[in-house]
């Protein structure tokens, strides 16, 4: 029995992979077919649909707005990240679970419902739907993953450097900036990274907050009613795919450095 | 995607522990923790119960009319278009739940007992995809199960079936396909971490103690990682419930579900106390029905001891 799973999970968890990464391989692979109808066999191999991207203005526009929400979301999630990460590490106080619950509550409801009481509520302060109206959507959704990451990276590292620092008369920002930011710097940057990638995908807030001012999901989600746009949609995917992994990858690799320096602090201090 | 690690050891005040430099503690836990927290209740809660007001109230051609009603419920609950669209959607978030929480168990388990050296690389392989924009896996899910699709050519091509099939397409199976690929890292991430926390002796006294692989899994590894499984349960429920993507671009007629009710409320119907209402009653039962997975779930645990 046992010889069975041993052998058996090896291939199952290959299998899995294959059906995690199926739908991500056909976006390259018919972004380059010559036909626009996306089926087997390739008729033939092209770079003309990436050509056209730039020569899109509409195209440029939504992946310019993506730009500025993206930037701006990632930057003030991250920041109200750093508050309450640093809070719930940092300190024990009542109320301390019920807090950190209405924080990640958004990982944990229907989108949709998020999203249009939003609406609901910009509408009666009367303010008119714009970019900002989708940052400060994509702020709410972003935050409880740059909590999460900010949490283990504030964890990882050994607090008795932030008491020397203070005992040795530093002050309670002496030691952020000097002791405790240049440790979790990492997990900042990750933290910046992931809710970056997060607003750029982002459909349904920016669907119900944009006003007129697309994104680039908004924008894709526009052309996907036209056939013959389908080919142009998968060559701005698989960029887009592309640019993420870097993005990713460089995120992952921040996390895994902290991980180990603060794993090296550690035993130094031993 | 690197999910929350709990069981944080807070930070206890090192020079004594008497009431006022408690609650100076607290005090300063709150002063820091104070932006994030007032942007959660005026941007996540204060709308929500803006949506709960308005679901009690009725659309006045261009202006809400405040009087109190239950009207909206009614028609949510009891107009036969409304009731089958949420039931439709229960089921489907059902399934969804169920397969990819059965789906991504032996994965979190592989991961988590066999990864060895590699379990950071295994994990990164899994949350990659889901980084990519979901606006185009749905439509790439779309491409592989469409009449010309990936599926029916390559089934074709073996000699499966002689033409086309149309019953992989626009229908409610395309959408439980794709919903359960599209959350499947939000499964196997919880449970995984749970699988971690199991405490790797007890498994080897349940050997010493003479239980089969079988047995120690089923009393001792399954019943500890079960917190894993609630939690991957419940994360992909209740979200998927409120997907409108996926059943516009794979669902076709037969699988619309309540989100699609619900946004046309908000765009082309306008009537924004009925969507309200809509969205309040999908979140009640949708909690419900959550709660009561849970419940039969430990429920089965139970028995099976």
């Amino acid at each position: 029995m046992r010889r069975i799973l041993n052998g058996w999970l090896p291939i199952y968890a290959v299998a899995y992979i294959v059906f995690l990464y199926l739908p991500i391989v056909f976006l390259p692979i018919f972004s380059v077919n010559t036909s626009p109808v996306p089926q087997f066999p390739i008729a033939d191999f092209t770079l003309k649909w990436y050509r056209d991207l730039p020569r899109t203005p509409a195209l440029l526009d939504a992946a310019w707005n993506s730009l500025v929400v993206g930037v701006s979301a990632a930057v003030l999630s991250t920041v109200l990240g750093i508050c309450a990460a640093r809070a719930i590490t940092r300190y024990r106080f009542p109320g301390r679970r019920a807090v950190n619950g209405l924080i990640m509550a958004p990982l944990v409801l229907p989108e949709i419902v998020i999203a249009i009481s939003m609406l609901l509520i910009m509408l009666q302060a009367g303010l008119s739907l714009s970019l900002f109206t989708v940052v400060l959507g994509h702020i709410l959704v972003c935050i409880p993953y740059s909590v999460s990451v900010l949490t283990s990276g504030f964890e990882g590292f050994d607090r008795s450097l932030e008491e020397a620092s203070a005992d040795l008369g530093e002050t309670a920002f002496g030691t952020f900036r000097r002791v405790t930011l240049p440790m979790v710097a990492p997990a900042i940057i990750s933290s910046l990274l992931v809710s970056f990638t997060i607003s750029l995908d982002e459909f349904i807030m920016a669907f119900f907050l944009a006003g007129t001012e697309a994104t680039l999901p908004v924008y894709i989600w526009g052309q996907l009613r036209f056939a013959a746009k389908l080919p142009s949609v998968l060559a701005l995917g698989t960029l887009m795919l592309a640019g993420t992994f870097l993005l990713l990858t460089i995120a992952e690799i921040l996390r895994r450095r902290a991980a180990r320096r603060a794993q090296t602090a550690g035993i130094a201090l031993a | 995607m690197t999910t929350a690690a709990g069981g944080s050891v807070p930070y206890r005040a090192r020079r004594g522990t008497t009431g006022t430099v408690l609650q100076s503690e607290t005090a300063r836990a709150y002063a820091l923790i104070s932006p994030t927290l007032l942007y959660a209740l005026v941007l996540l809660v204060v709308p929500i119960l803006v949506v709960i007001a308005h679901s009690f109230w009725t659309q006045d051609y261009l202006t809400i009319d405040r009087t109190f009603t239950l009207e909206n419920y009614r028609v949510a609950l009891t107009e036969p278009i409304y009731r089958d669209l949420l039931m439709r959607s229960l089921v489907i978030s059902l399934l969804v739940s169920l397969f990819t929480v059965v789906l991504a168990y032996p994965i979190a388990y592989f991961i988590s007992f066999h990864g060895g050296r590699h379990k950071n690389l295994w994990l990164f392989l899994i949350t990659v995809p889901f980084w990519s924009s979901y606006l185009l896996r749905v439509m790439s899910w779309k491409v592989i199960l469409g009449y010309n699709g990936v599926l029916n050519s390559g089934l074709m091509a073996v000699g499966i079936i002689d033409e086309p099939s149309t019953a992989f397409l626009y229908n409610s199976t395309a959408v439980v396909i794709t919903l359960t690929h599209a959350w499947a890292a939000f499964a196997i991430l919880p449970i995984y971490v749970s699988l971690e926390k199991v405490d790797r002796t007890l498994i080897e006294a349940a050997t010493d103690l003479g239980d089969g692989p079988i047995r120690r899994f089923l009393r001792v590894t399954l019943p500890l990682s079960i917190p894993g499984v609630i939690s991957a349960l419940l994360i992909v429920m209740i979200p998927t419930v409120g997907d409108f993507v996926t059943p516009r671009l794979v669902g076709g007629k037969d699988g619309v579900m309540i989100a699609n009710a619900i946004q046309a409320q908000f765009g082309k119907a306008s009537n924004w106390p009925l969507g309200a209402a809509l969205s309040v009653t999908t979140m009640a039962v949708v909690t419900a029905m959550a709660a009561a997975s849970v419940l039969v779930l430990r429920l089965l645990m139970r028995l099976g001891r």
